[in-house]
């Protein structure tokens, strides 16, 4: 199919995006690596009526090292995120999940920043900003704002970002020491969506696991943290079967859909199986 | 002249194919690549509901979009609207609903056509359909087929006063054999196996090009089709424009797999309005159009029942399908479940068969052949019914198999359906694969794995499998009520400097007729592989052809190549002793040349020979110049490859997740002409098999709404997703053709299937698990599992 | 309409396009390149492929304007004088059938091996994860790759 008209430009730098935005009004909308919004395009699900190119700006592009934290620019593609020696180094498991992420072509084109502000409860990123509580910058007439991973997402593609704003950069803090990760992805067919996703880190101290961090993707509107799993692991002995046990709450909390991939009470059972076999992972098991 | 290559014997050499030097680089002529001045192009609106009353039809909104010439609903576009042909009337009864290019007042399936726009530009057309207004009311759907053939179940046509299509009925031993045999009984297993359905999905999407500027003001057609001789036939009588005036080319084709054997809705649309208008119409489908518009295939409810005695010998086979036709009966819709219907008995010896299939109408796209066309189905319900069997008697399901199939001594051998095998060798095959996938070792592992409580549980899973190749002897097909011929047609014409035209009446769409049709030519005429050009696709350079479906073109076809073939040798035979000056008699011929038996100094290459025919200086009296001859070949009889596939998985009990481990067949399809497509053919039909097992089905919610509407939704599988595959072959050669060659086109996508199946229920047996419905997603066989450890089954 | 200008396959190209001209819709029908085919409206098929910069993209989920000022290499455009050693090892291995997915398969194979020159079979099957073939089942395909990765390997591009 062929999109529907609209009117293109491509600014320069993000006063001039946002400027655009607003002169574009409601219908207006961002594109980086249009990754998911050209299906969206062509199927004529959407039809907006400017496309504002972001994926030239210099301000969000690139990934820096700050010590503490890696800040990483929206424009940034999967490619780039996945390769980069610092997000390797120090935000492992954003490399690993991103690696998942789609097929390579998909990969070479679309963005970090994009996957983010699509807000798709089936993405694999939103779960992992989650898990690593980033925080997550964006710029609006009225200035910058900085907004916490958890208050970033909001319902079924939708998410903090306003109208008329644009999603600049993720800082993401390291883990540090004694730290393992894992992104284990459940789907049907190698090139699927996750029907069930889980973004586990794991910190193990003389055996056990003091402290755990896990994140689910496609188990509700939003991603959402396992807080009971996360609870029910502090202490617990690195085992197979003793984190089995800790991950039998993994779907308290969430909101389950039911699809073609999976009905409520199977995703359920995902939950509670991806979770115990990221957690396992991350822990080294 | 330029000195002349040698003739190498071509026949069995896996040469490359002479396809890919245009393939690999782009330079391929695919429909939608063409580009014609003046040309209007045409987009279709479709209907979003599954059943529906159209209470209002506004296409004047269109007009008003630049660059839209005219615009079309059924009431504007009049006599034009053609209906849709179906072939194959299967019984003098069948009730056959009228299928309009445009629907008519009413839609019936979601994707039926509503209206349509001609435009400059295929955006200028697109952005024009949110110009047509129209206006639903929603009627009652039904969409499953036991449903739809209850008493007051809402009907597709409510014209028809019935959704049943058709009843069928064969019992070759007389009423109540079967019922005779199962009383001699000591085990009967009886199951309804669901063999779902599927969407084609060629991977170039359907294309027309139509253009009444012909330079002898012919109509040509270009479509992305399987059948272009077929197509012109049906377009000729359908839209009325005179036959001689239609020319059908099929250029390069993206795949087929049955999906582009039809006359579609578009192709007559864009005839009906190209003759009307003087214009070129172009059309391309997209691929959402594909899935919900482009015919489905399988889609059968099967019933069946085993007899058998205790010690495993079978009695009786009984088959009762219901066949989903979809809203619209298409080429040969009512056709496909007939196909099938006599494989039902397979490889097996018994005593009685009955067989019965109900046709029904539903509120979804029309079915119609997809790779094996009612065989797949056929040998998927026998080769699983057959494990579940061996389970009842306690037996190793090979062992059931082995005491139960004909014996290669006992061949030609008719089987219970009534059809005359004619060879094969099932032992040789079977023996061949068990070492090849190291049967006894995976079934060690097997049981110590069950002991252990191993979470990721071993399956193995057989398919001893034959299908039924090269449709097919004219007698028979009339017979059945299909209303053409099975036979071929080859033209070949040697040319003044040696080179070859092979003119063919098969239809590549990625085979490789090109390379495999020059390496008969080769060995006939004595002429190498790259002196030879085949020709196809064309009715006006190939008039006479029935096309490529059903495994038919090398069974069929290559009996015509080899038949014009030797005509051509036999003319040139004449010329040469003429001109050697003795009697044909004398000359022996050998790699291309003519040579004096007892006098080989005295020689002439058929090159030269068809020089001479061409100049014509001195020919024999009364025989006619230029070195060609055609031939006509009408088959004797069908084919029947067999093989034995075996499949190792890995079923994960956690998740329901199935992974290949292995998968090992070993074929058998007579001589191979080449072997490097013969490998080809089979690992393409293994995927698509094994993607019906696993991955692929078409679903509908109750309004006829299609939810896998996408490539996103119906999982066509990626490489990540298939394992490599260990192919092999044994030899036995047809006995019904001179080329004892059988058919490779569909055998992987037949026998694969039920192999998979029976590997998952294999893995899960000791659960209590005995059927897994397909495809057999992650959560349907979590599911199955969970419902076999509570004990439901 | 918006101006564009882009390298395609060595040549530079300026042309007026309508903002939502599909990059693959360009190069087929404005530029003439209708090697470069389209499959799918979901980017989920890959016969599209392109290198776009040397990387490999869906030409169906790209827009012209979107590419303004890069440089596209396509089917038509990867031989040299001689085949490139991906093509040679699709013909040697018989990793085509119908030739529809073909394009984009071989660019997406000539990716694969620029950013894994010794893949294994499950990295050669993952790197393909975006094209699908409904002929070959991949077998072949996945032998392509690995014996073009023994070529490039022995020197010979």
């Amino acid at each position: 199919m062929i999109p529907s008209k609209f009117d293109y430009v491509r600014p320069k730098s993000v006063d001039e995006a946002v400027a655009a935005l607003k002169a574009g009004g409601e219908d207006s909308k961002v594109i980086a690596g249009g990754q998911s919004m050209l299906p969206l395009l062509r199927l004529r699900l959407a039809a907006p009526s400017v496309l504002v190119d972001c994926a030239r700006i210099d301000e969000m592009k690139g990934i820096k090292d700050n010590g503490d934290s890696v800040t990483i620019g929206a424009a940034s593609t999967h490619w780039d995120v996945m390769n980069s020696d610092i997000v390797k180094t120090h935000v492992k498991l954003l490399a690993d999940a991103t690696a998942t992420v789609a097929d390579p072509q998909i990969r070479h084109r679309g963005t970090f920043g994009g996957a983010l502000a699509h807000g798709d409860p089936a993405g694999d990123l939103p779960a992992v900003v989650l898990a690593l509580d980033a925080t997550l910058e964006i710029a609006g007439s009225k200035g910058r704002r900085q907004v916490a991973a958890k208050d970033f997402f909001l319902d079924y593609f939708t998410t903090a970002v306003g109208p008329d704003e644009i999603l600049v950069s993720i800082t993401i803090p390291k883990l540090g020491k004694g730290w393992g990760t894992c992104y284990e992805k459940f789907n049907r067919s190698a090139n699927g969506w996750a029907v069930v996703g889980v973004a586990a880190a794991v910190k193990v101290d003389g055996g056990k696991i003091t402290e755990a961090r896990i994140a689910l993707t496609n188990c509700a509107a939003i991603p959402v943290r396992a807080s009971s799993v996360e609870s029910a692991l502090k202490g617990v002995a690195v085992s197979a079967s003793e984190i089995e046990k800790a991950s039998q709450s993994a779907a308290d909390g969430t909101r389950a859909t039911s699809d073609l991939a999976a009905d409520k009470e199977y995703r359920e059972h995902l939950m509670r199986v991806i979770t115990a076999r990221a957690v396992s992972c991350a822990a080294g098991v | 002249m330029t000195e002349l290559a040698e003739h190498v014997a071509a026949i069995g050499r896996p040469l490359k194919r002479k396809e890919d030097a245009r393939l690999l680089t782009g330079k391929t002529q695919w429909t939608d690549n063409i580009q014609l001045a003046g040309a209007l192009h045409m987009a279709i609106l479709r209907s979003p509901m599954g059943h529906a009353k159209i209470t209002k039809l506004d296409v004047s909104g269109a007009l008003k979009y630049p660059g839209v010439e005219a615009a079309y609903g059924a009431a504007e576009l009049g006599d034009l609207n053609a209906s849709v042909p179906c072939v194959w009337p299967v019984t003098d009864d069948m009730v056959a609903p009228d299928f309009p290019a445009l629907a008519k007042g009413e839609v019936r399936h979601m994707g039926d056509c509503v209206a349509l726009v001609l435009a400059g530009t295929a955006a200028q057309a697109a952005d024009a359909l949110e110009g047509i207004v129209v206006e639903y009311s929603a009627l009652p759907a039904v969409i499953n087929m036991d449903d739809a053939i209850k008493e007051g179940s809402p009907l597709v046509h409510s014209d028809k006063g019935t959704n049943k299509c058709y009843t069928y009925k064969l019992q070759p031993q007389g009423d109540g054999a079967y019922e005779a045999a199962k009383a001699k009984a000591d085990v009967v297993v009886k199951r309804r196996f669901v063999n779902q359905r599927l969407i084609p999905s060629a991977m170039e999407p359907r294309a027309v090009v139509a253009s009444p500027m012909g330079t002898s003001g012919e109509l040509t057609i270009w479509s992305a089709t399987q059948v272009p001789h077929v197509l012109r036939v049906l377009l000729a009588l359908v839209t009325g424009v005179s036959e001689n005036k239609l020319r059908v080319v099929a250029p390069d084709v993206g795949g087929g797999f049955g999906g582009k054997l039809q006359c579609y809705r578009e192709e007559i649309l864009c005839v009906a309005l190209a003759n009307k208008l003087g214009r070129p119409i172009k059309w391309t489908e997209t691929r959402s159009e594909d899935m919900m518009a482009t015919h489905h295939g399988r889609d059968q409810l099967q019933d069946i029942e085993i007899a058998a005695t205790k010690d495993g010998k079978l009695l009786g086979l009984k088959v009762d399908l219901i066949a989903n036709m979809g809203a619209y009966l298409q080429i040969i819709t009512p056709g496909i479940p007939l196909l099938g219907m006599f494989m039902y008995p397979a490889i097996y010896k018994m005593d009685a068969y009955d067989f019965s299939c109900i046709g029904v109408f539903t509120n979804t796209t029309p079915t119609d052949a997809y790779r094996g066309a009612g065989r797949p189905e056929s040998t998927y319900a026998i080769e699983r019914i057959m494990d579940e069997l061996a389970n009842e008697l306690g037996m190793e399901p090979m062992e059931l198999r082995k005491k139960n199939w004909i014996k290669h001594e006992e061949f030609p051998y008719t089987t219970v359906a009534g059809l005359t095998y004619d060879s094969g060798n099932y032992e040789a095959a079977t023996d061949k694969a068990m070492a090849l996938f190291k049967y006894d070792e995976l079934r060690k592992e097997q049981v110590k794995r069950r002991a252990s409580g191993d979470k990721v549980q071993l399956g193995i899973g057989i398919s001893t499998f034959t299908e039924m190749c090269g449709l097919a002897p004219s007698r028979t097909l009339g017979a059945l009520k299909y209303v053409a011929g099975g036979w071929e047609h080859c033209t070949i014409r040697v040319l003044p400097t040696g080179k070859v035209e092979l003119v063919t009446g098969t239809s590549p769409h990625g085979q490789g007729h090109e390379t495999a049709w020059s390496q008969i030519a080769s060995d006939t005429l004595g002429i190498p592989v790259d002196d030879i050009e085949v020709i196809h696709g064309d009715t006006r350079t190939s008039p006479y052809g029935m096309d490529t479906y059903g495994s038919r073109s090398l069974a069929v076809g290559g009996q015509a190549i080899l038949r014009a073939g030797e005509k051509v040798v036999e003319k040139a035979r004449l010329i040469a002793a003429h001109q050697l000056e003795c009697s044909a008699n004398d000359l022996e011929f050998d790699h291309g040349v003519f040579r004096v038996k007892g006098d080989p100094s005295k020689e002439k290459a058929i090159q030269a020979v068809a020089f001479e025919a061409f100049s014509a200086h001195d020919l024999p009296d009364g025989l006619e110049p230029t070195l060609q001859a055609e031939s006509t070949v009408d088959p004797q009889d069908f084919s029947y490859p067999h093989g034995t596939h075996l499949c190792a998985m890995e079923v994960d009990t956690e998740t329901g997740k199935s992974t290949i481990r292995s998968y090992v067949c070993v074929d058998d399809i007579g001589i191979q002409i080449n072997p490097l497509i013969v490998e080809g053919q089979v690992h393409g039909g293994l995927a698509q098999g094994i993607a019906q097992a696993l991955y692929e089905g078409a679903v509908y919610d109750s309004d006829g709404q299609l939810l896998t509407a996408s490539f996103a939704d119906y999982l066509v599988p990626s490489a990540p997703d298939l394992p490599s595959f260990v192919t092999d072959h044994t030899v036995t050669p047809s006995t019904t053709n001179p080329l004892g060659t059988k058919g490779v086109g569909e055998a992987g996508a037949i026998a694969s299937t039920p192999a998979v199946i029976n590997a998952i229920v294999d893995a899960l047996r000791p659960y209590g698990v005995n059927d897994v419905p397909m495809p057999a997603l992650p959560m349907t066989v979590w599911r199955t599992l969970n419902a076999a450890r509570q004990g439901g089954k | 309409m918006t101006k564009v200008s882009i390298t395609v396959d060595g040549v530079l190209h300026e042309s007026e396009v309508e903002p939502r001209t599909l990059l693959v819709h360009y190069l087929r029908e404005q530029v003439g390149k209708v090697g470069t085919v389209v499959g799918c409206d979901t980017s989920s098929c890959g016969a599209c492929t392109i290198l776009l910069d040397g990387r490999s993209a869906k030409s169906c989920s790209v827009l012209a304007v979107q590419a303004d000022g890069s440089s596209v290499t396509t089917i038509e455009g990867l031989a040299g004088d001689e085949w490139h050693p991906v093509q040679a090892a699709f013909k040697e291995c018989h990793g085509l059938q119908c030739g529809y997915c073909t394009p984009g398969m071989v660019l997406s194979a000539v990716d694969l091996l620029s950013e894994n020159p010794n893949p294994s079979e499950a990295e050669i099957r993952e790197g393909l994860e975006g094209n699908l073939c409904r002929c070959t089942g991949y077998h072949n395909i996945v032998k392509s790759v690995a014996l073009a990765a023994q070529t490039m390997k022995g020197g010979k591009k």
